[in-house]
């Protein structure tokens, strides 16, 4: 059944399985209200809307998020959100969306947790092996590759916006986008994620090419805030990060301390 | 991207559209793009006025099925006049919106249409009200509808601010629909303008090519 699949994909992060029993009888439904808790129960019941078990519990995890990069002159600036979301449910209210592949290469995550945390796993692997086989640091261009590759093989199966941002020395600072589909796509600026809708507009009159770093890091914050404010699937904090030649400096924006626009 | 579901599930002919409506000191600015399209795929219409003067000093403009919002706004003229006779007075902007707000909620089941009605009256000055699909109506300083409209929210709360001049609030909306129709495949053509006072009622029209055009254009 197409639900029991996405149930399995969507919790055998780190390699943990859960049982799952056959549906029982009636007489049985006290104590599983009592083992709901403790043993997750999958089966015809989570789709028939039982009652004891929460809406939440037979929806795949997401990162329904908004998620950005930004190319500057020897680097780029990355930011997203932190919320992720199950249904209704936050699960988390301050996910890293921002991973790590590489020393000077990040990638930044949108649409299923489960996938997009699989795809990425499976690339840093392959960009290390192909970086020590190499001998000298990975390109980011590279990595974009990678993650097209495994993004467009499984298309069909995968539900996974990324946005794959760093520095490498042969052309300095590059974002590419490689959305659900998997095409890849080389962008100054990049936005993603379903809180992105709301953003286009504001980043289609803010952005201008040659920022600074700084200029980069209050533009993607504040267009984060924007989509934040608008979209139910994205919130938290805002994390940072901007990544050049010195290194990855990362850092993170308070709800408290977002910067606010309240019109009506 | 993310896949997103469009707002414009209608059969037929549809105003896959941006609309906006934004209050300044002493008016309002209502404005829209001219696309009329067949699910997406065909443009029906590149230069439909989708800002109907319902009275003197309100306007009104149309979302979603074009059929609907047609019938509706010429049902809402009727009533309105009829109304502004019998009262001897010109009529309230909340009138003008509460008449299509009546229509829309009472024929919730059979209509796909939402309007924003922006106007300036005696009693009130410069108001917006916005009537949703179901039949909701709020007031709001500013107000933006339509498919091509989710991708200015952005740029709107952050550029709208309370008693802005007109020429600033003319900039404003011709931006928020410059960006829109870049975004959005269902909204383009011509921008329409109406800049409401006390004093009268001014229309702009801007061609495609004379919008502002941004960074990667």
């Amino acid at each position: 059944m197409m639900i029991f699949g996405n149930l399995f994909t969507a919790l055998n992060l780190k390699g943990v399985n859960y049982c799952c029993l056959p549906v029982t009888e009636r007489s049985n439904r006290g104590k599983m209200a009592a083992a709901a808790s403790m043993m997750p129960y999958f089966a015809q019941q989570i789709s028939s809307k039982n009652d004891l078990v929460p809406d939440w519990m037979g929806q795949e995890v997401s990162t329904g998020t908004t998620i950005m990069a930004v190319e500057y002159d020897g680097g780029v600036v990355i930011g997203a959100d932190s919320r992720t979301t199950t249904g209704a449910y936050i699960a988390n209210r301050v996910t890293d969306k921002l991973t790590p592949i590489h020393d000077r290469i990040f990638c930044c995550r949108s649409g299923s947790a489960a996938d997009t945390q699989a795809i990425a796993d499976v690339v840093t692997y392959q960009l290390g092996f192909h970086s020590i086989e190499l001998d000298e640091p990975p390109l980011v261009e590279t990595a974009a590759n990678l993650f097209k590759a495994s993004c467009y093989r499984y298309r069909e199966e995968l539900s996974a916006g990324i946005l794959v941002a760093g520095w490498d020395r042969r052309k300095g600072g590059q974002v590419y986008c490689v959305p659900i589909g998997g095409m890849m796509v080389r962008q100054p600026v990049s936005i993603g994620g379903s809180g992105s809708s709301y953003i286009y507009g504001f980043m289609d009159s803010n952005y201008k090419p040659d920022l600074t770093k700084d200029q980069c890091l209050d533009l993607t914050a504040a267009a984060l805030s924007l989509a934040m404010e608008r979209d139910g699937s994205s919130g938290g904090v805002i994390r940072l990060a901007s990544i050049s030649e010195a290194g990855v400096e990362r850092k993170v924006i308070l709800g408290n301390q977002l910067p606010k626009y309240s019109t009506h | 991207m993310e896949k997103r579901c469009t707002d414009s599930q209608v059969k037929g002919v549809s105003t896959g559209t941006t609309i906006l409506a934004a209050t300044f000191d002493g008016g309002v600015v209502i404005g829209s793009d001219s696309r009329a399209s067949i699910g997406g795929e065909y443009v029906s219409s590149k230069t439909i006025n989708k800002v109907i003067q319902v009275h003197d000093r309100i306007f009104s403009c149309m979302a979603g099925s074009l059929a609907d919002a047609q019938a509706v706004t010429k049902a809402a003229k009727f009533h309105l006049s009829f109304h502004s006779v019998q009262m001897e007075t010109p009529p309230l902007v909340i009138a003008a919106a509460s008449v299509l707000k009546e229509l829309c909620y009472k024929n919730k089941d059979e209509l796909q249409a939402g309007f924003i009605t922006a106007g300036w009256d005696r009693k009130n000055g410069a108001q917006v009200y916005v009537v949703s699909l179901g039949g909701m109506l709020i007031r709001q300083p500013v107000t933006i509808g339509g498919s091509g409209s989710t991708y200015i929210y952005g740029y709107v709360d952050a550029k709208y601010k309370p008693n802005m001049s007109k020429e600033e609030c003319l900039q404003f909306a011709t931006n928020a629909l410059a960006l829109a129709m870049g975004r959005d495949n269902v909204s383009g053509g011509v921008a329409h303008l109406v800049v409401v006072t006390e004093s009268g009622v001014e229309h702009v029209v801007v061609p495609g090519d004379k919008l502002p055009k941004f960074h990667d254009e």
